[in-house]
């Protein structure tokens, strides 16, 4: 079902952890439908990403996905960051299966409410970045116990 | 351990060696149609007639109220669009419940289109309807009360004889969907007032692509497959000799080795039930503890996803299954786990593991001890563990 690309994220994540006192932090996704994933970002003065790490709770392409993103804007700019898109996790990872493609965007999400959460802290305005509206404390309320 | 761990039993058996043997004749020697008239078919007519007996007596039903199907799918659309058709002029009113498989609950659906109301019963915390919501539903329009004898993802058995009873009190067909409990725990079909009962030769050792639907003599429902007069009128194509002597042998095995095999998979089942739930943190058992199917085990897991629980069990040569979205192809958790009452998030968690009399404690214990690993890597990736810590320290 996944290619080797994934299921080599998956069973050795890259990045998977996380940052203490982190420049961005942000959460995407709900329980409900079985994919939250947590990304967290270090930015130094210069706006480089010096390190990222991720948390997920989903299937075999939520991980796979979140790891390869973290790879992606690993050592890049903010601006470049925000051009990995999940189209691009998507290439890298050779595919995905077309039930699975909502992973890779939920990743895309992820490194946006990072940065978002980012230029909220520093009272900054990156260019072309819009609020994530896929957030999880938004949700959070709806969860039924 | 590079030794494949079968336990996905629900999801189809192994045919039995024995069963397979019997079957081989009637592929490439006793081939004939057994509706021809000459000699040669003969002999495959008088080995359908055994296997007739052979599924019945399981049930304790009489050979002619067997009409063998292409499975157990087929079974429950018939059993249910051919009673609402043949009953119309009764009512339109069917009682089901929220737990039924997908043959039975999709074909409400489409009776519901076509102008027929359903009343989908709900379950308690262990998955049992309850039998004054049952009674409380019958209406005089009601024509058909359709209830699984055991779930095929939790295993919970439901009050069979007593829904058989009610039913009959007033005047309403019995259909019971069959296919997780035939040959695996006792049902009789007098005793417990079953009108209709859908089984599969595949999930108790026989061959695939072969079932049965049960009909009481007198029930009058319509072929649903048009065509020659096989099954006495009412269900048309060639016989499926080879599957209906193997589904025969296998009913056979398994009626004569019920008890046997009972006693060896609730030994094995609950000693990984009990393991389970004492070893792995933020565990719990869906279904009922005790009025289960002998080799049924359920869990939810939480914190976790079931997909990524499954992957890396396989990678180790287990076979599970799971109610998670991911592998429902849907977005939603499996609908029995949500009916019993759990938030989406945990059902999402979920493994079914439905073990044989095949498998050993060895086996069971390795199981654990790995499962215990796979929930601790998948927990330390969790944002949702993450939070939980946090928010208890």
């Amino acid at each position: 079902m996944y290619s080797e690309k994934v299921m080599d994220h998956f069973n050795n994540p890259r990045n998977m952890g996380v940052i203490e006192n982190p420049s961005g932090v942000g959460t995407v996704g709900n329980a409900k439908c079985g994919d939250i994933m947590r990304m967290y970002l270090d930015i130094d003065d210069n706006g480089i990403i010096q390190d990222v790490k991720f948390k997920t709770f989903g299937c075999g392409a939520a991980v796979a996905t979140s790891s390869m993103a973290t790879e992606l804007v690993k050592g890049k700019t903010v601006q470049e960051a925000l051009e990995v898109t999940n189209k691009a996790v998507m290439e890298a990872l050779d595919g995905l299966p077309p039930v699975k493609v909502h992973c890779s965007l939920l990743a895309e999400e992820a490194i946006h409410a990072a940065l978002w959460d980012y230029a909220e802290k520093n009272h900054i305005t990156i260019e072309g970045l819009e609020k994530p509206v896929n957030d999880i404390s938004e949700k959070e309320e709806e969860e039924e116990y | 351990m590079s030794k494949l761990i079968y336990l996905d039993n629900a999801a189809t058996t192994q045919v039995n060696p024995q069963v397979l043997n019997e079957m081989l004749p009637y592929f490439t020697e006793c081939y004939g149609n057994p509706s021809a008239i000459y000699d040669f078919a003969a002999e495959g007519k008088q080995a359908v007639d055994t296997a007739r007996k052979q599924v019945a007596d399981v049930i304790g039903a009489k050979p002619e109220e067997i009409y063998f199907t292409g499975g157990g799918s087929e079974s429950d659309n018939w059993a249910l669009k051919a009673a609402a058709e043949a009953y119309e002029q009764k009512g339109k009113h069917i009682i089901t419940s929220k737990i039924e498989h997908h043959a039975i609950l999709h074909t409400c659906e489409y009776l519901e289109k076509k102008g027929y109301e359903i009343t989908y019963l709900d379950v308690d915390a262990d998955g049992k309807i309850r039998l004054e919501e049952l009674a409380a539903a019958i209406r005089e329009d009601t024509i058909l009360i359709s209830i699984m004898a055991a779930n095929n993802e939790i295993g919970t058995i439901q009050p069979i004889a007593e829904i058989g009873r009610l039913a009959h009190e007033k005047g309403v067909l019995f259909h019971t969907d069959a296919v997780q409990a035939y040959g695996h725990i006792p049902i009789q079909v007098d005793e417990m007032q079953i009108d209709m009962l859908s089984a599969s030769g595949h999930k108790c050792n026989g061959p695939k692509g072969i079932g049965m639907l049960y009909i009481r003599k007198g029930v009058k429902i319509r072929s649903f497959i048009h065509g020659g007069a096989q099954e006495r009128n009412r269900r048309a194509g060639t016989l499926n000799v080879p599957g209906i002597v193997g589904f025969g042998a296998a009913a056979a095995l398994a009626m004569h080795t019920m008890e046997e095999r009972r006693i060896k998979e609730v030994s094995l089942r609950d000693h990984l039930i009990e393991r389970i739930l004492n070893e792995i943190p933020y565990s719990r058992l869906n279904g009922h503890r005790n009025d289960r199917l002998p080799n049924n085990a359920n869990f939810c897991f939480r914190f976790i996803e079931g997909e990524s629980m499954l992957i890396l069990l396989d990678q180790l040569g287990i076979c599970a299954s799971s109610g998670s979205a991911c592998t429902s192809g849907s977005l939603d958790p499996s609908h029995v786990l949500l009916a019993i009452g759990l938030p989406h998030e945990i059902a999402h968690g979920s493994l079914r593991l439905t073990l044989s009399e095949a498998n050993t404690v060895e086996e069971m214990d390795f199981v654990v001890d790995e499962l215990k690993k796979i929930i601790e890597r998948l927990r330390s990736m969790s944002p949702l563990y993450e939070d939980f810590i946090e928010k208890n320290r």
